[in-house]
Formats: structure tokens, C-alpha cells, sequence
């Protein structure tokens, strides 16, 4: 079924001079979409041109509305020669798809050449008219809405989730390509940035049609990665949630307060009203239909593996869970994975541990790139792996699940982790079947007392645990999941701190964001582990198999080094972990990065302990004793800065079925090499005590150096790698996001891996550091979503061997930003005091504050929201009275972005997040998904400032031409925002460079919480866009 | 091991003010390095030279890849590059634009030229510049001075609206502007004493009061064509015996009593009126206009100065000069007179210094 695409080409700016003998440009632009091309007039002897076009129409399939983006080149008329192309813009029209979304695209684009960087921009207005396909058997996908966020959006609610969706497309990399011999590398960089927006539109589209499929309306979480595997091709591949949808009406949700509180709380996802109570559906989950297969893609059939499928929870009955609401095995068998970091109260009902495996593979051409098997049988086994720990673990479920690769030369290992979970099948439950009307419906109906109010909250989900034990849902997901007497892994159970009723771990480590609902002693912190080990150069298998080998050392090493600093933290629960292993010629790399926190419900940790193996020598017994002394100080000095006072309690240690008290872990992995030879293994000590290090054996002095070796944070600063700073609640709305890479060489050849560690360590050390200085300004700040990437990038063209290179792109947030919150940040430097020490208190001074800062907001801000909404209100005037005008279209967006002055008006200010929210403000609409990639290639390196003059222009180039294509679709921020990929390859001898950005996050439009009256405005603006819409069709 | 590339981006671009001076006061990244580490922001936040360093690099290449953008600073508004807060904005371009004072001192009424501009190190060594930070500014000076040597109206006006200053910053350069147009002497060792600002006012009086009047805008409307004559009709003031002498008794009449400069006021009262009338007629001629405030020190402040005439006699002496002359009944450019005389008198009260 067709839909139709319409372009307009208004003007350009700022254009690069294309003529020297006139220093001006003959424009014009051509408009692709598919084989389709319309060309505008020439705009002769300009830098500004005004070509003011007519609409172009292109009428195609929506499938390849969602698959192809819209293509526009800008070039310079050249009479006598062939005409120079200046550059061009790749608009992603996905967003216009769907009807909750953009209606429109408009605004200022910057032209982007591979070569060159931007040169100049462009206005252009682009529509969709779609004519809704309700076939069966279509291809296309169209309104299935994606969220890279991993909690359920703001402004939508979850009624239910289906799971799973995951799906891999492959091509050859146009690089590796023998035509790239004869082409320019311009036309192969295009190629590339082509092909992979290609690809990850048919990605899209196809995940969206099991979305459909499977019932849904929305994939959450949602997680695109590409891989470049070089010679043998390009891997472009996603994972996600889907899940199904309700919007809340802009209406309720403005007036209704629990949603605009907190930002932790108001991702509450209100459960769906009358189904919810379990004794009217008992317990059949209908099972979905299995995922077609009609895509010449990857379906993983999970359901033709019934070996799987049959076998009962691992360790017999799990306990706290009564029969009818345990999820049927046959679902989730299907889906029993998650994307999601964040869940709605009540979702999760236990948490096991964190589950991860990693198996190293060998590239080989991709031969026929329509049946992608080999790639999906590799994530297939991944999976089932994950979902085998999970079953040991007494887990149904993996949250917080995510699939990464490293690749060197033709070896790659593929690395997914997750955190094992009990789910509440409420939000899983049947119903995904009777879709659209009646679901839609039933949410619709106004339910007193329901409808996102934490009355009706807490009433619905102590209906539903009181099923269960009854146990207060604030620590209930520190509960073990798993059989007391049948542990799957030696630890050390107590009862509950909280409600005294059930077991607890001593120390739980997870993937997934703090619940909102646990409750937290003092603050956290960043916790940090790195690992460099050596290996040999190899080739092919010989390779493989040495890196399959080093593989468990250094996830036993990186768990030593986490738990350690957690204790000298003494702190008992890691969130937001993430293990990154990259592989390089001849090393590997391990950071390890989590938030750590003093969970009160867990039994406080305690100290470290060092014991020397020779004690009869005195001189070492001292030694032994300043280190330990040093050791306590250390913990001492940090319950003071976290603030971790914790009440004393009678420690009653559960006999723990185990007879020898072991060092008990969470982590769960295991490595299989290409040869599908699975092995675990089992990280606990032996038969020491818990927490002594011996300091004979190196390894040891090692991880005793990097303890006493992590500087501090200096005053000020907080740092977590989590969505919010556990323990702080004070947050402003101003907010900074930073993008930092470095890269270094290795001079010395030979190191030892402890000489390798101690770099490494310093150099992720350093990098800190550089960041709390730059952001010296803005204390107190908090860095959330601190993100470290390590890669060691392969060297062909590099000459010298052992040198290793260390790009760390870093994603940060910081509490406060700019001079316009200086003021408040004065004000409230008292209050930030007062509130660093309610360790008694729980949570609740943190509303107040928040309004505080807000009102506290400068008139610099105030203003600029004031003429922001007399702009907004001057649209109407101009929309009604659109036919006369000279001006082609009354949208307010338009408007706002220049049109009639070309140059005057300001270029919004869009802020980007890795968070999923602003804090201090109110998602108000989710505009698309901003999914761009782009390449910049130099053959002029030093001109344009060496490699970092180079890549700090193209970081600056990538941020711009996010913000404005979130400008065009209509937003104020992108939120979720990340920077997946980040490949930079240089080679100074020949003066060249490049490098592949890849970033992605959703568009939305904010509003601040203080003023409300903000809203009516934008509706109205909304109204008449789409009355402008009709009036121009 | 040695850091290859070390790179910060933010999505709002933030820059250190200080470092932002040290940039454009033309430092090099180690000797800005070095000033920062002596000025104590090590200690403050616990960090290394080897940070510092990284930041200040990071600045310097902020900085460079703005630099195109200053140069057209409306453009730094509606760019998409960097996101920078208005009030941000507004500092780069005002500091960018910001001079030093000892340097514009010598290059003031130079031709904006390239060979101008090669002599800049001499500047630079004269006044201890440094050579980066010269050219920055000269190129400044003659950036502005091209815009707005095509444009029609109000000289401060324009170059406010074109690159985005303060008035205080436009004024100045419209001064520099109007002369380096003008081409005024002021590099002679009698014209030493006086410093910019003492010019720029000067240069203010000039655009002030007669530009309005005149569409060159960048000359001073003393030698606006309808002008020209008028000026030249003053010089009856010194040529008729009778005029110069009734002239004369008049403001004597005026000053006796008021003033211990008396009698050297009445001594050199010819000689004095002779001076200034005699630039007024020398205006006419465009080769003339260049030697205006040599010759209004020459003729009329260094006499007075070595009779040791305070400012207050001078502001008296001036004011009674210009008003007698309405008395005088066979004088009858009255107009003309008071617009000259008043433009004269501020200038020679701002120079009349030590």
C-alpha cells in the first residue's frame, strides 16, 4: 500500500564558496527517495540561496518509507564541468510514520560531506501522507513506535509486555569492496553511510513486523549495534522489548501530580485497570504466535528448540512464587529476556544476579548476505546460555540484557549480559492477543484511584505479593530467587535487614538501574575495575584459543577488583554493571564499570582483612600491618564521604547450607570457544576467609595497589554510571553532556600485564580526573551515566608493533551547567548540605528541592520561555491566514527556525541526555527515534589540527547535526542518547584519517515543571500544524 | 607511553574564560600551562600538569575552530555547530574584539594595509604584544573597517549591528575606523602624551556632531563639500586687522580678573586665534586634515602650556573666544563658527593634559 512522501527544498545558508573567481555558488539541490530524483532550479550567485520549491512527491511502498531515507544533495552548477557535489543530508523519515510521533520535519539542516564536514545548511519540509495497510501479510511495519530509552517512556503507560524481539541483517561492507579500488573515497564513504541507514530501516521494520506480530505497539529499549567485520562484511543488528503502549492523554497527565514528581517515581507504569486482579484470569498466558518467518532475515526459532522449552526451572520448585502466576514455560522459553534497566514498582519481583557469557568466534565471509544463519546461530546459543544461568540462578528472566562484540582482525567475541530476574507476570499476562479496540479501551476507562496515584499503586501490588510472603515491596527484589538448599553458587545468606523475613545475599550485583523502590544507606559512587592482560600474536584458531583461554582469568580478576573495592567502599550491591573485553593484536582489555551502593536490606559488608604467608619475618609483618592499616583508613575515610552510617544491627548469619564460608558471588559466565566447548566456571576462592587477600601471591599485591590507588573524588563531585546518583535527590535541570576520547601509545614493546595494569588504570584514572577539572566550575555536580568505552584498535597501517591504542568515548551528565544556574546553585549549596546527611531520613526532602531550584531559575531562562511562547502563539495567526502568505507553510517549527529572515532568528537549544529523563522537567511528547551514522574521512590531517583537531571537529559536527534534526522533528532534547560507535583509524604518514561515529537516542519535546502555562500554547500550535498540514495538501 | 589524541566535546561547548584570554592574548598552550599552574588551580581540584595541559589544549582548539565564527559574529547566533548560551556568545565576540591600548596607540591613523601589517613585529616588540595577539587585533581593525566602508548610515550604529559590541566597543572602533580613513598623524613625538582614549574621544566629537549632517560618513564633516567654503570664510576673523582686534578686546574684556593666565592670554591672543583659524582653513585640503591634532598642539596647546594655563583658564579662555565672536557684528558666520568652535573646544579641553 502506498504512501506519499513530499518534499520542499526552502533555502540554504552559509554555503561554502564553490567559485573562486566570484567567491559565490551556483546551487541547486537534488531530492532522491529510492530511484526517484527531482532537482530544484539553480540558485545562481549565492551563499544564501532561496530556491523556495515546489512540493516533490514521491509515491512508494511503506515499506521502503521505512527502509529507504530521504536523500538530498546539494551541488554547485558548473557549465563547463561536471557539476560539484557540496554536500548532502540523509533525513530518516521513520518518525513520520507513525501518528504519535513528528507530523512534520522542518527546519535547518546542516550539509554534511564525508571529505569536508558541514558545509552549510539547509531548510527543507517534509511530510508523509500514509494510507494505513491493515493486510495481514504486508511487509511494512509502520506505527510501531521505537524508544532507545530502557524504562517505559514518559507520558506512555506499559499495559502489557511481550518480550523478546531481536533480529540481524548483513551485508558486504562496501569498503572491502572491489570497487572501492576505483572509486573515490568519497563515493565508498557515501556508499557505506547509505547502506547502513538502509539496513537499519529494514532492521527496524522488520522487528516492528514481529512487534505486530507478537501484538504490540512499541519496542522499548531498543538497541542497534553495527559491527564491522571488515573483509567479512557488515553486520548491522538490534535487540528490544516489545511491549504495548498507552499513551496518557497530555490532559491527565498535566494535571495529574504523581506524574510530574520525581523523576525515579513517575515511570510508574499504572497497571492495566480490571485485568489486574488475579482471581478474575487465572492463570493461561495464551502463548503468542511464533514469530514469522517470512522476512528472508534471521529468525531465531527458539521454539524449535524444545529441549529447552520442557525443561522446569532449574533447581526444582522455585519457592516464593504460588504455581498460577508463574509465567508458562512456553512463553517464556520465547521470550524470557528483557532490554529494560528501569521498571515500573512491582515489576520485579526478585533479582538473582548477573548473568553474562562470552564466546569468541571467527569471521568468515558473509557468502550469501540473505541468510544470515551463522551470526544468528551465534546469538541464538548466546542466548540460550544467558537463559540457562538465569534457570540456575532460580531466575525466570533476564532484565537489563545487552549484547556487545569485539572484533580484531578475524576474531571476534561476542560478549551479552543481563541480570536474572523474578518478573511479576502481571505485566506479561494474556491479552496480547485482543489487541488494539478493546485494550485500548479498557485503559481509557477512567479508573478512580488507579490511574497512576501511588494509592492504587500500592494497592495492586499488595494484592499481588500477598500471594506471596507479603514482604514490603522496598526489598523484596533483594529476596533470592533461588532455593536456600540448593544454591546454585556457594554464598552467604542472612534475613532480610528490612522486613526480617526472607533471605538475602551478602553482596547482589545487577546490570539493571536501581529500583525506585529500594532503599539506599548514603550515597553511591562509581566503581571502577581494570584489567590489561597480554597475549601472544596469532593467527585464526590458534588465536581464538588463546583468547577463550585468558577469557575466565580476567572475569575472575575483574570480579576480585570490583568486589574489593566495593567492600573498601563498604558497600554490598553493584548496579548498572557493565563488563566491556575488547580484544586487540596482542592484548586484552577489561573495564568494568558499576554503581555501587549500601542496599539497607543487605547485611553490611565487612572489612578487608590482608594476611601475609610467611609471618615469622618482622619487617614484612609490619608491612603487612601499615597496609592493613592504611586499608581501614581508607574504608573508614569512605563510610565518612558516602555516608554510609548504616543501624547497628544483631548480625544473625544464617547457617549457610554451605559448611565453608566462601566468597560468594553473583557473576555467572561462561566462555565457549569457536568449538562450541561450553565451560563455567566457579569463581569462589576456596576454602579462605571471605574477604583476606594474600598478599604472597602477586596478584594480590596487584589488586592491593589498584585499591589504594583509586584517587578520590574530589569534593563535589559524584560520579555513577546509573540513570540517578543513588542517595542524592537534590537534582537541578541544568544539565551537561560531554563526549571525551582519548587515545594512547604504547611506547615500550615488552610489558609485563602488572606493568600494562598500572597503565591502564592510570590512564582511565587520568581520564577522570581531566573530567572533574573541566567540570571544577559547576560543583556540586553529579557525572550520571558515565559510560567508558575501551577499545584497542586494530594497526595494520602502523608500523611500529606494541603500539596500543585507547579510545575511551565517555558519555557524561553533570547536576548543574552554565551561568544561568549559578544562581540557583548558590541558593542552594545550603540545602545540597542539609541534604547529603538524612541517612536517617529516607528520601523525602528531595521534592522540595527540586521546585526550589526551579523557582530559583534566572530571568535569563524565564524570558527565553517567554518568547518561546509568544513565538509559539504568533503561529496561529500566520497558519490562518497561510493561503495569502507568501510563505509556503504556517507550522510553528518553521517559523521558529528562520524562513523569512535566513539568518536572523536563534537556532534552538537542544539538550542531549544519556538519561532517559531532564530532570526539573516533563517529557511531554516522544518524537522518533534519531538513529544516524556517519563517516569523515581527511587526507589533509595536519591542516586541519592533527588527529584531535580532526576528531573534535567531527564530534562537534555529529552533536550539531543530531540537534538540529531533533530541531526539525520538532523536539527540545534528545534523551537516551548514545555514542555506540566510535571508530577512528588514522594514518599520519600519509596524512590521513577517519573515522565512524554511531549514535542514537529519542527526540522529544520537554517542558519545565514550573510553568504549566507552557502547555496550552504548544497544543494549540499542535492543532494548527495539523490543520496546516490539510491546508496544504 | 604518549597520548595520541585527547579530545572533549560538550554538547553545550564550555569554555574557561581565563583560558579564553590567554588565547587571545596570544600565549602559547605551555606558557599558558605554566601561567595556570602559577595562578594556583592545581591546588584548588588536586590535578596534574598533565590535565591542565589536556584541558588547555582542549580550549585552544575551541577556540581556533570558533575563530571563523567571530569573524562574522552574527553568524555565531544561527551557526548549529557549537551550542553556546547567548550571554556566552556575547563574551567571545566582546573579548575578541576587546583591544589593547598600547597597541592600537601605534597603529592609530596607519593605513590598514599588508605593510602595515608586516611591521606589526616591531609592535610587538615596542610594546611587548605579543605578535599573535597583534595580528589578531589589527585584523580586526581592518576586518570592521571593510564592512562598514561599504555601508550608508551611522557609523557606531553600523558597527554595533554588523559585529555585535558594545556601544563603549563600537565607538572605539569607529574611532580607530575613522582614523585610519583620515590617515591622522599621531605617531609625532609632541602627540606622545596623548593616549587612545584621548583620540577616540576626539574622533567621537568629529563623527558626532558633523556626521550626521554628511553622507561620507567617514570623514569628518569639516570637509563636507557644503562645508568647505564656509570654513574657508573664518579666516576673515584673523585677516581683518579691524575683526581680529574688536575679537581681541572683547574676550580680554571678558577674562580680566578671572584669571592669573591673564596676561599671557591678552599677549598671545593673536597668535593663539591665528593657530585656530588657520587649521579650520587648512581642513579644505584633504592632504591637510592628516596634521589636525599636530597642528592643535603646535599652535594652540603648547603655547598655553609653557604659560602655564590651568584647564580651568583654558575652559574659560575657550568659551569667551567663541562667544565674542556673536558680538561681532561684521561677522556673520555665526553658524559655522559655533560648530567648529565646539567640536575644537572639547577636543582641546580632552588634550589639554600632561
Amino acid at each position: 500500500m502506498p504512501g506519499k512522501l513530499k518534499a520542499k527544498i526552502v533555502a540554504g545558508r552559509h554555503l561554502p564558496v564553490m567559485d573562486r573567481a566570484s567567491d559565490l555558488t551556483d546551487a541547486f539541490v537534488e531530492v532522491k527517495f529510492g530511484n526517484t530524483t527531482f532537482k530544484t532550479d539553480v540558485f545562481p550567485k549565492s551563499l544564501n540561496p532561496q530556491w523556495n520549491s515546489e512540493w516533490f512527491k514521491f509515491e512508494v511502498d511503506d515499506e521502503d518509507l521505512q527502509d529507504e531515507p530521504l536523500q538530498i544533495t546539494v551541488l554547485d552548477h558548473d557549465t563547463y564541468s561536471a557539476n560539484d557535489a557540496i554536500g548532502k543530508v540523509y533525513i530518516d523519515i521513520d518518525p513520520l510514520l507513525s501518528c504519535e510521533a513528528a507530523t512534520v520535519i522542518s527546519g535547518w539542516l546542516p550539509i554534511y560531506d564525508t571529505i569536508h564536514g558541514i558545509r552549510g545548511e539547509i531548510n527543507v519540509l517534509v511530510k508523509v501522507d500514509l494510507f494505513n495497510d491493515l493486510n495481514r501479510f504486508r511487509q511494512s511495519s509502520c506505527g510501531v513506535k521505537f524508544f532507545c530509552t530502557t524504562s517505559i517512556p514518559r507520558c506512555y503507560r506499559v499495559a502489557l509486555v511481550h518480550g523478546f524481539v531481536e533480529e540481524l541483517v548483513v551485508n558486504e561492507d562496501p569498503e572491502y569492496q572491489w570497487i572501492d579500488r576505483i572509486r573515490t573515497p568519497r563515493a565508498s564513504n557515501e556508499a557505506r553511510q547509505r547502506l547502513i541507514s538502509l539496513m537499519s530501516g529494514e532492521l527496524q521494520r522488520k522487528i516492528g513486523l514481529k512487534v505486530l506480530e507478537m501484538g504490540g505497539n512499541a519496542v522499548v529499549g531498543y538497541l542497534q549495534c553495527f559491527d564491522l567485520e571488515g573483509e567479512s562484511g557488515l553486520v548491522v543488528r538490534a535487540i528490544g522489548t516489545a511491549c504495548t503502549l498507552d499513551k496518557l492523554s497530555p490532559g491527565t497527565d498535566s494535571k495529574e501530580p504523581v506524574f510530574s514528581e520525581d523523576p525515579p517515581h513517575s515511570l510508574s507504569g499504572p497497571p492495566t485497570p480490571l485485568r489486574t486482579l488475579p482471581s478474575s484470569s487465572p492463570p493461561p498466558f495464551s502463548p503468542s504466535k511464533p514469530c514469522s518467518r517470512q522476512s528472508s532475515s534471521s529468525d531465531t526459532d527458539l521454539s524449535l528448540t524444545p529441549r529447552i522449552g520442557k525443561t522446569s526451572p532449574a533447581s526444582s520448585p522455585s519457592p516464593p512464587l504460588s504455581a498460577p502466576f508463574l509465567i508458562p514455560t512456553q512463553k517464556l522459553t520465547e521470550f524470557p529476556i528483557f532490554t529494560l534497566t528501569c521498571f515500573p514498582p512491582g515489576f520485579l519481583v526478585h533479582v538473582g544476579g548477573v548473568v553474562s557469557t562470552r564466546s569468541v568466534k571467527l569471521l568468515d565471509r558473509i557468502h550469501n548476505p540473505d541468510e544470515p544463519e551463522t551470526r544468528d546461530a551465534w546469538w541464538e546459543e548466546i542466548r540460550q546460555e544467558i537463559k540457562s544461568h538465569a534457570k540456575a540462578l532460580g531466575c525466570h528472566a533476564v532484565v537489563g540484557y545487552s549484547e556487545s562484540t569485539s572484533i580484531c582482525e578475524e576474531v571476534c567475541i561476542l560478549s551479552a549480559s543481563g541480570t536474572a530476574a523474578m518478573l511479576n507476570p502481571r505485566f506479561m499476562r494474556e491479552g496480547c492477543l485482543d489487541t488494539g479496540g478493546s485494550d485500548h479501551r479498557l485503559s481509557r476507562q477512567p479508573h478512580p484511584g488507579m490511574v497512576g496515584s501511588e494509592r492504587g499503586e500500592g494497592e495492586v501490588s499488595s494484592t499481588w505479593l500477598g500471594f506471596e510472603d507479603a514482604s514490603p515491596p522496598s526489598c523484596g527484589f533483594v529476596h533470592i530467587p533461588y532455593d536456600e538448599f540448593n544454591m546454585p553458587f556457594p554464598a552467604q545468606l542472612t534475613y532480610c535487614y528490612h522486613c526480617r523475613r526472607q533471605k538475602v545475599p551478602d553482596v547482589l550485583f545487577t546490570t539493571i538501574d536501581l529500583p525506585a523502590e529500594a532503599e539506599v544507606t548514603g550515597k553511591g559512587c562509581l566503581i571502577q575495575a581494570r584489567l590489561c592482560r597480554t597475549k601472544k600474536k596469532a593467527q585464526g584458531e590458534v588465536n581464538a584459543t588463546s583468547i577463550s583461554n585468558l577469557l575466565p582469568f580476567m572475569e575472575y580478576e575483574l570480579h576480585t577488583q570490583l568486589m574489593n573495592k566495593l567492600k573498601l567502599r563498604s558497600m554490598n550491591a553493584l548496579f548498572g554493571l557493565r563488563i566491556q573485553i575488547s580484544v586487540g593484536e596482542n592484548m586484552l582489555l577489561g573495564l568494568a564499570s558499576a554503581t555501587g551502593v549500601y542496599l539497607s536490606a543487605l547485611p553490611a559488608p565487612g572489612g578487608i582483612q590482608i594476611a601475609g604467608k610467611t609471618p615469622s619475618d618482622l619487617s614484612y609483618d609490619q608491612h603487612i600491618s601499615t597496609m592493613q592499616k592504611r586499608i581501614d583508613d581508607t574504608i573508614a575515610k569512605n563510610k565518612e564521604l558516602y555516608n554510609i552510617h548504616p543501624p547497628e544491627c544483631i548480625e544473625e548469619v544464617v547457617g549457610s547450607p554451605i559448611p565453608d564460608r566462601q566468597r560468594s558471588s553473583r557473576l555467572f559466565r561462561s566462555t565457549s570457544e569457536s568449538s562450541d566447548e561450553l565451560s563455567e566456571l566457579d569463581l569462589s576462592h576456596g576454602k579462605k576467609d571471605a574477604f583476606v587477600l594474600e598478599i604472597d601471591d602477586t596478584d594480590a599485591v596487584e589488586d592491593i595497589q589498584s585499591l589504594l590507588t583509586d584517587a578520590p573524588i574530589p569534593a563535589g563531585f559524584y560520579s555513577c554510571n546509573t540513570e540517578v546518583m543513588p542517595g542524592i535527590h537534590n537534582w537541578t535541570s541544568g544539565l551537561q553532556m560531554f563526549t571525551s576520547v582519548r587515545v594512547y601509545r604504547l611506547s615500550n614493546a615488552n610489558l609485563t600485564n602488572q606493568g600494562l595494569n598500572k597503565i591502564f588504570t592510570d590512564l582511565c584514572e587520568n581520564l577522570l580526573k581531566s573530567l572533574y577539572f573541566k567540570l571544577r566550575s559547576m560543583i556540586p555536580c553529579c557525572l550520571c551515566h558515565l559510560n567508558f568505552t575501551v577499545a584497542v584498535p586494530e594497526e595494520e597501517l602502523i608500523q611500529v608493533r606494541g603500539h596500543t591504542y585507547l579510545s575511551t568515548p565517555l558519555l557524561l551528565w553533570s547536576g548543574e551547567n552554565e551561568e544561568q544556574l549559578q544562581f540557583s546553585m548558590e541558593l542552594c549549596g545550603e540545602s545540597t548540605i542539609s541534604n547529603n546527611q538524612p541517612t536517617a531520613k529516607p528520601s523525602a526532602p528531595s521534592v522540595d528541592y527540586g521546585s526550589f531550584a526551579d523557582r530559583c531559575s534566572t530571568w535569563l531562562e524565564l524570558l527565553r520561555l517567554k518568547a518561546h511562547t509568544i513565538r509559539r502563539g504568533s503561529v496561529k495567526t500566520i497558519s490562518s491566514s497561510e493561503r495569502c502568505s507568501p510563505l509556503p507553510e504556517g507550522r510553528s517549527r518553521s517559523l521558529r527556525s528562520t524562513r523569512s529572515l535566513p539568518c536572523g532568528a536563534p537556532v534552538t537549544v537542544v539538550k542531549m541526555t544519556p538519561l532517559s529523563f531532564l530532570p526539573g522537567t516533563r517529557i511531554v511528547k516522544y518524537l522518533g527515534i534519531i538513529n544516524m551514522f556517519f563517516i569523515r574521512e581527511t587526507t589533509s590531517l595536519r591542516e586541519e589540527g592533527g588527529v584531535s583537531g580532526f576528531l573534535h571537529s567531527f564530534i562537534a559536527e555529529v552533536f550539531a547535526m543530531v540537534r538540529a534534526h531533533v530541531a526539525a522533528l520538532g523536539g527540545n532534547a534528545l534523551v537516551s542518547y548514545s555514542m555506540k560507535e566510535c571508530v577512528f583509524m588514522e594514518n599520519p604518514n600519509k596524512n590521513q584519517a577517519q573515522c565512524l561515529i554511531n549514535v542514537s537516542g529519542d527526540a522529544v519535546i520537554f517542558i519545565r515543571e514550573s510553568d504549566q502555562e507552557a502547555i496550552p500554547p504548544l497544543l494549540t500550535s499542535r492543532q494548527t500544524s495539523s490543520t496546516g498540514a490539510d491546508g496544504t495538501t | 607511553m604518549s597520548v595520541e589524541l585527547d579530545v572533549f566535546v560538550g554538547n553545550t561547548t564550555i569554555m574557561d574564560e581565563e583560558v579564553y584570554q590567554f588565547w587571545l592574548d596570544g600565549y602559547t598552550v605551555n606558557d599558558a600551562v605554566k601561567v595556570r599552574m602559577e595562578g594556583g588551580v592545581l591546588e584548588e581540584c588536586e590535578a596534574s600538569a598533565e590535565v591542565l595541559r589536556s584541558d588547555t589544549m582542549d580550549q585552544y582548539r575551541t577556540f581556533q575552530m570558533c575563530e571563523r565564527l567571530l569573524h562574522s559574529p552574527a553568524k555565531l547566533a544561527n551557526q548549529l555547530l557549537f551550542q553556546i548560551p547567548p550571554h556566552r556568545q556575547a563574551m567571545l565576540i566582546e573579548r575578541y574584539y576587546t583591544f589593547d591600548g598600547v597597541f592600537v596607540r601605534e597603529v592609530l591613523g596607519k593605513k590598514l594595509s599588508k605593510g602595515t601589517k608586516k611591521d606589526l613585529d616591531d609592535v610587538s616588540a615596542k610594546t611587548g604584544v605579543t605578535l599573535k595577539s597583534c595580528r589578531r587585533q589589527f585584523d580586526n581593525f581592518k576586518r570592521v573597517f571593510k564592512v562598514v566602508e561599504e555601508l550608508k548610515g551611522p557609523l557606531v550604529e553600523n558597527i554595533r549591528q554588523h559585529f555585535l559590541l558594545s556601544d563603549k566597543l563600537a565607538r572605539d572602533y569607529a574611532a580607530i575606523v575613522f582614523f585610519a580613513n583620515n590617515r591622522f598623524e599621531t605617531g609625532k613625538k609632541k602627540l606622545h602624551y596623548l593616549t587612545f582614549q584621548d583620540f577616540a574621544f576626539c574622533a567621537g566629537q568629529l563623527i558626532i556632531v558633523h556626521c550626521n549632517h554628511s553622507r561620507v560618513l567617514m570623514r569628518p564633516a569639516l570637509i563636507g563639500k557644503e562645508f568647505l567654503q564656509d570654513l574657508k570664510e573664518l579666516k576673515i576673523l584673523i585677516t581683518d586687522k579691524d575683526l581680529l582686534d574688536q575679537h581681541k578686546s572683547l574676550v580680554c574684556t571678558a577674562l580680566r580678573g578671572k584669571t592669573k593666565a591673564f596676561n599671557e592670554m591678552e599677549a598671545n591672543f593673536k597668535n593663539l586665534s591665528r593657530g585656530l583659524v588657520n587649521i579650520a582653513a587648512k581642513l579644505t585640503n584633504t592632504k591637510d586634515v592628516r596634521d589636525f591634532f599636530i597642528d592643535l598642539v603646535e599652535k594652540f596647546i603648547e603655547p598655553c602650556r609653557s604659560d602655564k594655563w590651568t584647564a580651568g583658564d583654558m575652559r574659560l579662555y575657550l568659551t569667551h573666544y567663541t562667544n565674542s565672536a556673536h558680538i561681532l557684528d561684521t561677522f556673520k558666520h555665526q553658524v559655522v563658527w559655533d560648530r567648529y568652535m565646539g567640536v575644537i573646544k572639547s577636543c582641546i579641553l580632552k588634550m589639554y593634559h600632561d
